[in-house]
């Protein structure tokens, strides 16, 4: 199996009232050097086959099609292949 | 067109929950027909305007509207868009028409990390569309809200275009029509509430305008709305 592992983020310049939130947080429990949090999402897809570099034409399609929103998120992926089979 | 032959269809996705009080508007408010239209639908004839109502589409799942947008029908309600027909989209129905690229811009969860449930006030920026016809512009309307993701995101270039071509629709304002963040339930840009698509036939909003379309629940300031498609349709 191929395993895909993609990372949504909000673009900069995205506010991310949950980032802004926790950093407030962090900032009262003391850890004052936190400049920025940001929030994202972790998707991770099976891929029947054993090549990773042929699964990224639709890994890449699927990111822009569903994934993620070009409004105002951008996303990156790592290719690999699960070892344990 | 008289008012009873005109028909309106009420798009329906598992997890939308305002179907029936947009049924009830055009019914009861407006004296006109109205059919339920189930997502897996692929052919729409015979209506005059379609109405994508509020809930949580798909459990709201990825995104507000991210998964509906791929829904059979909405193919479909994009053509009927692209001849010219009327399609309004409240709350819910504002987010599949964003992911669906019918309309510009994302909505980002509210600044206040909250679900925001209230009353709240319109301003209208553009009377010349069919959905305001007959509103004046710079009055105020009383419509409720209520949703999480409603702060309303979009590129300066976009919001440049938007602001000229006189498509944001509503704003949150004062009960006098001022622009404050107070009146801002969402952190949207520029107290956005609501914008329309360049041609003028598409509307997405935020506020509910099925929810105050009788005094007894607590505004009838929404009924103005389907007024004013009505009054267009029945002109046409």
């Amino acid at each position: 199996m191929i395993r895909a592992e993609i990372k949504i983020t909000l673009k900069e310049g995205v506010l991310d009232p949950q980032g802004v939130t926790l950093k407030r947080s962090l900032d009262t429990l003391g850890y004052h050097s936190i400049a920025e949090v940001r929030f994202g999402k972790l998707v991770q897809l099976r891929i029947q086959g054993t090549q990773p570099e042929e699964a990224a034409p639709m890994v890449e399609r699927i990111c822009q099609q569903v994934l993620a929103n070009p409004v105002i998120e951008t996303y990156s992926y790592q290719l690999g292949v699960d070892r344990d089979e | 067109m008289k008012a009873s032959s005109i028909k309106f269809g009420i798009v329906t996705f598992p997890g939308s929950n305002c179907d029936y009080d947009c049924y009830r508007a055009v019914i009861d408010g407006l004296g006109c027909r109205a059919d339920y239209i189930w997502h897996r639908t692929k052919k729409l004839e015979g209506y005059d305007c379609l109405i994508l109502p509020g809930g949580f589409s798909y459990g709201d799942y990825l995104r507000t509207g991210a998964i509906a947008r791929f829904s059979p029908v909405m193919e479909s309600v994009a053509e009927f868009a692209a001849g010219g027909g009327l399609v309004l989209g409240i709350c819910n129905g504002f987010q599949i028409l964003l992911e669906s690229g019918l309309l510009p811009g994302a909505m980002l969860v509210n600044r206040s990390l909250r679900f925001v449930c209230r009353f709240v006030h319109l301003r209208v920026d553009n009377d010349a569309l069919p959905f305001t016809s007959g509103i004046k512009r710079g009055r105020t309307l009383r419509i409720p809200v209520a949703h999480k993701e409603g702060n309303y995101y979009t590129d300066a270039a976009t919001l440049a275009r938007l602001n000229s071509n006189r498509q944001v629709v509503f704003r949150y304002s004062s009960p006098e029509g001022e622009i404050t963040s107070e009146s801002n339930p969402n952190g949207s840009l520029e107290n956005i509430a609501g914008i329309c698509n360049a041609a003028g036939n598409v509307l997405g909003m935020m506020p509910h305008p099925e929810r105050a379309v009788e005094k007894i629940l607590g505004s009838d300031d929404g009924l103005q709305i389907f007024m004013a498609i009505r009054r267009y349709l029945a002109s046409r």
